[in-house]
């Protein structure tokens, strides 16, 4: 590894602090963190300690109390909300541990939704759609609504919606948390392929050590603290 | 255009729901069209009144009859260009439910007065050269299957039977159309020298004058005239522009306008509910639908249009699919010929509609649009989880 390119993911002195009702609960406590470019990272911990929280901050879903967050060179808490949603169009692929697909739309459409942000026309869109269809192994299920797919299937359909516009950083919220183990495998061989055949930079949040163990790196968050060992 | 599919996939949700809201907007514009039509039936005389003409009429009410003769001393009035005089003469053809408006005229004097009814010239001619000769508006005759030649017996209410004969009984000699939209085409006119002739009471008097003036500018002055002409005598008059005489005319059934806006108003707020709700309901179901979106990109600006839009989706076709519904069984006949002579959809009320159906399309979504926009995508996520 080049020592001295920079970091893609830069996380400095992050601080979160919640209202809940009229007490303050500090979520994160001046977090650093790196994430070198096409690394598989996953982000582990118990309940309630802050991993979707740091998730978030990074994918530009929420702003940190304190602290910097530089993605690929960009300050993303120095963003006004509407250039983040186009920083998050562009950088940000989202995989979520319900697949979060919109039940009245096919799989192909769910997949083109990111797209329908770029300038691209619909050919090309169609294009893409199919590449990423290709990707996860569903061309065959194309025109199918969620209901009709297994919980894998919405899943790879899921990853198929979040890499189709090649983003810089894929951010996997317990992927695997509501498939069987089966299931499971085959998700987490499918983001390891994306990393290692394609280079996808991947932070993954998880509970399950064998879905880290799938990972190039695993840091453990416990109590607003990161630290390269299991917590005790 | 890229974004439709989403908006119509938010509708595909609850199809019950989205079909019985679109057919509530629809029921409510059908009855706003057909309200529309029903004004429009009322208040057609006032709009379309001559701006040179005036009505003379019994001071004490219409049904009063004024002496015949008043005719040329009204002529004689300076600023009066020509006078003509109607008598309500009640007509019914075979059942009572067949009534129209019927009046003895003087042929010559009411082509002239009123050019918005438009005869041929042979039609004209055989009027004034028969003497049981009627002309019949275009909706009547068809109405009846009427033509011209056919022999039509008439009865009247008010005049009862004719002298010497068991009926009365008229030819149609000419079919009249209107120069306008909205010219009422249910009248039925015969010549006065017979009925004067066959009635059997008050002869020499009439039901009200049709003054034309010369300047309209000058209209109240020669009312005023017209009415001091006939002060103090048993006959005194009330003398008033057309389109006043037709507004007090409308008025007596109710102030038509108000009933019309009450009820449109009522409707129309009932059905911002029916659809806000709607679209309320849909908005908190898709919190977490449309949190996805905004991690996906979507900016709160566009989650905002889409919500709108599929708010105007279901109200504003809904809007449209009533209007364009009226418009159809409108323009397939009159149902109540006899009570609205005059029944069409005017433009006015389509136009109206359609910018009520947007107003209330957006007016529905407004709120559940803000709401989908303020949205903190964290918190709908979590939702979802």
């Amino acid at each position: 590894m080049n020592t001295d390119r920079p970091p893609l993911v830069r996380i400095s002195g992050v601080t979160k602090n919640f209202k809940r009702g009229s007490e303050e609960v500090h979520v994160l406590a001046g977090l650093d963190l790196d994430v070198p470019e096409a690394e598989f990272l996953a982000l582990m911990g118990p309940s309630g300690s802050g991993k979707s929280t740091l998730l978030n901050l990074i994918g530009g879903l929420d702003r940190p109390t304190r602290g910097s967050v530089q993605i690929g060179g960009d300050r993303v808490d120095e963003l006004s909300d509407r250039q983040l949603a186009a920083w998050r169009a562009r950088h940000i692929g989202f995989v979520f541990q319900f697949y979060n697909l919109l039940p009245a739309l096919t799989a192909e459409r769910n997949i083109e939704l990111p797209l329908l942000l770029t300038g691209l026309n619909k050919a090309r869109r169609k294009q893409q759609v199919a590449a990423a269809l290709e990707a996860v192994g569903l061309a065959h299920r194309a025109r199918h609504f969620p209901r009709t797919l297994s919980g894998g299937e919405q899943q790879r359909v899921g990853i198929a919606r979040a890499i189709v516009t090649d983003p810089t950083v894929l951010l996997c919220d317990e992927p695997t948390g509501d498939l069987d183990r089966k299931s499971g495998d085959e998700i987490l061989a499918l983001l390891q392929s994306l990393n290692q055949r394609h280079g996808k930079t991947i932070i993954m949040v998880t509970h399950d050590p064998h879905a880290s163990a799938r990972a190039s790196r695993t840091v453990y968050l416990d109590k607003g603290q990161l630290s390269n060992t299991p917590v005790a | 255009m890229k974004y439709l599919p989403l908006a119509l996939a938010g509708l595909r949700r609850r199809k019950l729901r989205t079909a019985l809201t679109f057919l509530s907007v629809l029921v409510a514009f059908v009855l706003f069209a057909f309200l529309g039509a029903i004004k429009q039936a009322f208040l057609a005389g006032v709009e379309l009144a001559g701006q040179d003409r005036l009505i003379t009429r019994h001071k004490v009410s219409l049904i009063q009859t004024l002496p015949e003769s008043y005719k040329a001393r009204i002529a004689n009035i300076p600023g009066v260009g020509a006078v003509c005089h109607f008598t309500w003469f009640g007509g019914i053809y075979q059942d009572p439910k067949n009534f129209f408006a019927t009046m003895p005229v003087e042929p010559e004097a009411f082509l002239d007065m009123f050019p918005e009814y438009v005869v041929k010239e042979g039609e004209r001619k055989a009027w004034l050269a028969t003497r049981t000769g009627a002309i019949v508006g275009r909706s009547t005759a068809e109405r009846f299957q009427w033509k011209i030649g056919d022999r039509v017996p008439l009865q009247s209410p008010i005049w009862g039977q004719p002298a010497g004969a068991a009926q009365w009984e008229f030819e149609i000699v000419g079919i009249y159309d209107g120069a306008k939209k909205g010219t009422d085409t249910t009248g039925f006119y015969f010549r006065y020298d017979y009925f004067e002739e066959a009635r059997q009471r008050e002869k020499g008097q009439v039901g009200w004058y049709s003054v034309r003036i010369s300047d309209p500018n000058e209209a109240a002055r020669i009312a005023e005239k017209v009415d001091a002409e006939f002060a103090n005598s048993p006959y005194e008059t009330k003398t008033e522009p057309e389109g006043a005489f037709a507004a007090g005319f409308a008025q007596q059934v109710g102030d038509i306008a108000t009933i019309v806006m009450a009820v449109v108003g009522a409707v129309f707020f009932t059905i911002l509910l029916v659809s806000g709700n709607t679209m309320a309901q849909s908005v908190r179901e898709r919190v977490t639908e449309l949190g996805v979106l905004k991690a996906l990109g979507f900016t709160n600006g566009l989650v905002l249009v889409l919500v709108l839009v599929e708010s105007c989706l279901v109200v504003t076709l809904g809007g449209l699919a009533g209007l364009g519904l009226a418009w159809l069984i409108i323009t397939a006949g009159n149902p109540v010929p006899s009570l609205l002579p005059v029944f069409y959809l005017p433009n006015t009320t389509l136009v109206t509609g359609a910018a009520m159906a947007l107003a209330l399309g957006i007016a529905a979504g407004a709120l559940p649009a803000v709401q989908a926009m303020r949205l903190h995508i964290a918190v709908a996520l979590r939702k979802g989880g």
